[in-house]
């Protein structure tokens, strides 16, 4: 049988400055029809390309080199774009892996589902509509009569990837290209979306090809996955194979990251505590609150992570710590005194020693400064440091982080995501705090990469003794760095406690279905649990 | 909806406030200019007596705080005073004048406004073209040119070379819709040159950064024609800034016309604002500065309003 695509050699190269550099080297893959195909690496691995370029689609500042792409017998890499049109969104579809950032905001979600069919011709406004209904309930979607009529950002994040999800199967394609479809959603929601996407794909017995960088999630999906990086094929095999028994080094590595925790049971007990808040609750609108009476405690020199999905109000109990968000009851003491809930009225002295490290880095760095600028500008404004001195501590900081000096002239589009990270960990750092709040430090990053961040914060608590607030909804971060683990929901706490504590059995029933929604390595994972699920 | 209630009330608070405080600076403006009408009417031969008893005449003896607030106090009720040049109401003297520059501002605007979101939206589609550098070349050309160069360069061509339009724009009460569209077609394509280049490029460059997003990226997969992406995907997503934009645009039509009132002779409100500056006719200047920036309050407040109502976050909350 002749596999549904054929992709042959395929060369694809990027723009930098004037040169051209392959970022897909010499790739070749065949997807049989109903087989789903995973395709897995970091970010910069070429996978998004590569799933990209089975569409004949390239991005800007890409080009196909050489190679060919065979869909069903038709030839893609150099077919005009009046013809790639009527395969793109036809007969092969894309699921993005943002799906808020995807759906144009000003349609409605029926109107964007039904352009597809309408547009190719393959069906009426009314077929559509009814198909995009039919689709929204194999989906489970709520209320799929009247849900396609609200806009983009009046559903929940889960609710719209399996919105996209149903747009893509519109046209009931032979090919879906899911690109990191779950990335950008929390555990207990990825979940649903998986199960959806596992199920939709075997009914219409569609060929998917799974791009992704989280292992345990394509074990889920995958018949049969590729390891990329650098845009080389690393390794290739059936899944259960590849996870079995990984032939080559990298892929050992990627497993083994799944697996990795904190070595056990901390340095020196001390009894005091840097940070203590008692019953705070606050809110954005008058009447409802979104954080309740919550109490917590950071001790010097350790790590309080706050676990939770979003909307759990996790982010909101740092911003009030920062003071960005003053609560409207409660206390907040630092270091034995009490600090003034918002921000303008606090002292320099308390803005120093508590810092922040955000989610994005991309978006926490100011693009037209140079990295010298951004850690001098702390180290000026806290500390009083200028000239030579500056630059000398600039240098130490870089170093700190692990980062190379000659960083300090570079631009941080120059620098990759890690390194934006630690550069914001640097810039934290130089205002030499007691108490760094990390908001998602890690959840932007690849695993690999996010793994070295995590090492890196333990290195510099060791060696610095500050103490961390970690916000994460990833329990494996969790169980990586936490020394006490906060659990929320709806903006309360509903366990808290010694890290070993919370992560053994008895659980509450909410921290039992957050642990139990950590994809795991093992294929049979998700048909298991959810058949275990269906039994409660 | 709430939202867009709460929004107006501030809004309009906001713009009377506004308003207040340019009809302090207007008042301040007219009083820091050297000589009064007495002066002006009397001339250089004048004694200090006729022009003490002429001052007192016009009230212009009483201090200044006393003569805003009984001016502020007129205003309110819709009474602007009366002409200290020629004693009619200031109300009657501008009405007519305003009507005439809101219908060159109005037949402009119908004209340059569409013109200039569709080749802004054709200058996006072919973007780096030589159809998007033509456009690029002769909108920024044009408003380069101060608009009086513009516009002597239109009588030039059009009303001197080829008799096509007349030069003088003088129109009347008597006169038809054809006649007037006729006589007005010179100012009107002066205007539209300038403020056309505005609009087309702000509408250009929303709707290119919006290219940029990825749901632009998700329409193009979906197999989509490039017109109906950027018309369907890129132009509802880039309308605030085009909306205020065009409003910015049509505020300078209504207020910003006095040069080319004055070049073709325009019975507008702007050369009634000359004259009456040079005759030190103090009521007349106040009443239409005081509209002026009214026009402009009013205007930013519309596309204010019609910016969120184009948005549907804004327009369906959760």
């Amino acid at each position: 049988m002749t596999p549904l695509l054929e992709i042959n050699d395929i060369v694809i190269e990027g723009q930098t400055g004037d040169t051209w550099k392959p970022v897909v080297k010499n790739i070749s893959l065949n997807l049989n029809h109903g087989e789903v195909l995973g395709l897995i690496g970091e970010s910069g691995a070429g996978k998004s390309t590569l799933g990209l370029t089975a569409m004949g689609f390239t991005r800007t500042g890409c080009r196909i080199a050489s190679g060919s792409i065979l869909f069903d017998g038709q030839e893609l890499a150099n077919a005009s774009k009046s013809d790639l049109r009527k395969f793109c969104g036809s007969r092969i579809s894309y699921v993005a892996q943002s799906a808020a950032a995807s759906f144009n905001p000003a349609h409605k979600l029926v109107e964007q589902f039904a352009e597809g069919p309408v547009q190719h011709g393959l069906m009426t406004r009314q077929e559509a509509e009814e198909k995009a209904i039919d689709l929204y309930r194999r989906l489970d979607l709520p209320d799929p009569e009247n849900i396609g009529n609200r806009y983009p950002h009046q559903v929940s994040g889960g609710q719209l990837q399996r919105a996209m999800v149903a747009m893509a199967m519109a046209t009931e394609p032979d090919i879906i290209i899911y690109d990191e479809p779950t990335t950008a959603l929390d555990v207990t929601t990825q979940i649903e979306v998986l199960a959806a996407i596992k199920e939709v794909t075997k009914q219409f017995n569609t060929a998917a090809i799974y791009i992704t960088h989280d292992l345990a999630v394509v074990a889920q999906m995958a018949n049969r996955i590729m390891v990329l990086r650098h845009g080389d094929l690393v390794e290739e095999g059936e899944a259960r194979e590849l996870l079995d028994n990984p032939k080559k080094e990298y892929t050992r590595q990627l497993i083994s990251v799944r697996n990795a925790g904190k070595d056990e049971e901390s340095k020196n007990k001390d009894p005091d505590t840097i940070l203590k808040i008692e019953n705070i609750s606050a809110s954005y609108k008058a009447n409802v609150n979104v954080v309740e009476n919550i109490s917590l405690k950071v001790k010097p020199r350790k790590t309080v992570a706050v676990v939770g999905e979003s909307g759990s109000g996790k982010t909101t109990v740092a911003r009030i710590v920062a003071g960005l968000l003053p609560p409207h009851q409660g206390r907040i003491v630092f270091d034995g005194e009490e600090l003034s809930r918002d921000l303008k009225s606090r002292t320099p002295d308390n803005l120093q020693r508590i810092q922040m490290i955000y989610q994005m880095p991309d978006v926490a760095l100011n693009p037209r400064q140079r990295v010298s600028k951004i850690l001098g500008r702390p180290l000026q404004f806290y500390l009083n440091m200028t000239g030579e001195k500056q630059e000398n501590r600039i240098k130490e900081l870089l170093q700190m982080v692990e980062l190379p000096e000659n960083y300090m002239n570079r631009y941080p589009s120059e620098l990759s995501g890690g390194e934006k990270q630690r550069i914001c960990i640097a810039r934290a750092l130089a205002a030499e705090p007691e108490l760094v709040i990390c908001d998602e430090v890690t959840s932007a990053l690849d695993q690999l990469v996010a793994e070295g961040i995590l090492k890196l914060l333990q290195r510099l608590q060791d060696e610095l003794g500050v103490s961390y607030l970690f916000i994460t909804h990833d329990l494996a971060t969790v169980k990586a760095i936490a020394d006490d683990i906060i659990v929320m929901y709806h903006g309360r706490i509903v366990e808290q406690g010694v890290k070993k504590e919370i992560l053994e059995p008895p659980h509450h029933e909410y921290t039992e279905l957050l642990l139990s929604s950590v994809p795991e390595m093992d294929p049979d994972w998700l048909d298991n649990l959810l058949a275990q699920r269906d039994l409660n | 909806m709430d939202d867009l209630k709460t929004m107006l009330t501030k809004r309009i608070a906001l713009g009377v406030a506004t308003l207040l405080v340019i009809s302090i600076l207007i008042f301040i403006g007219v009083e820091a200019l050297p000589g009064d009408l007495a002066e002006a009417v009397l001339g250089q031969s004048a004694t200090p007596e006729t022009v003490a008893a002429f001052r007192k005449e016009l009230k212009l003896d009483l201090p200044p705080v006393t003569r805003y607030f009984s001016w502020l106090q007129g205003c309110v009720q819709g009474d602007f005073g009366n002409s200290l040049a020629n004693g009619r109401a200031v109300s009657e003297l501008i009405g007519w004048r305003f009507a005439n520059s809101l219908f060159l501002a109005g037949v402009t605007a119908i004209v340059a406004v569409p013109v200039a979101i569709i080749l802004g939206i054709l200058a996006a589609l072919y973007r780096n073209t030589w159809f998007d550098r033509l456009i690029s070349i002769s909108t920024l050309s044009t408003i380069s040119f101060p608009e009086f160069f513009v516009a002597y360069i239109l009588i030039a061509l059009l009303s001197v070379q080829l008799v096509v339009f007349p030069s003088i724009s003088s129109i009347n009460e008597q006169m038809s819709l054809f006649e007037k569209l006729h006589v007005i077609f010179l100012p009107c394509l002066t205007l539209a040159l300038v403020v056309i280049a505005h609009m087309m490029r702000m509408t250009r460059a929303a709707i290119i950064n919006v290219l940029t997003s990825p749901f632009i990226e998700m329409a193009e997969l979906k197999g989509l024609k490039r017109s109906r992406i950027i018309v369907r995907h890129a132009l509802p997503n880039a309308l605030s800034p085009i909306i205020n934009v065009v409003a910015l645009n049509l505020a300078y039509l209504v207020v910003g016309v006095v040069v080319v009132e004055v070049v073709f002779v325009y019975p507008g409100l702007g050369q009634l604002l000359v004259d009456s500056v040079s005759k030190r006719d103090i009521p007349v200047v106040q009443a239409s500065g005081l509209i002026f920036a009214m026009t402009y309050v009013t205007l930013n407040l519309l596309a204010d309003v019609m910016a969120m109502v184009s948005n549907p976050k804004l327009r369906q909350p959760k």
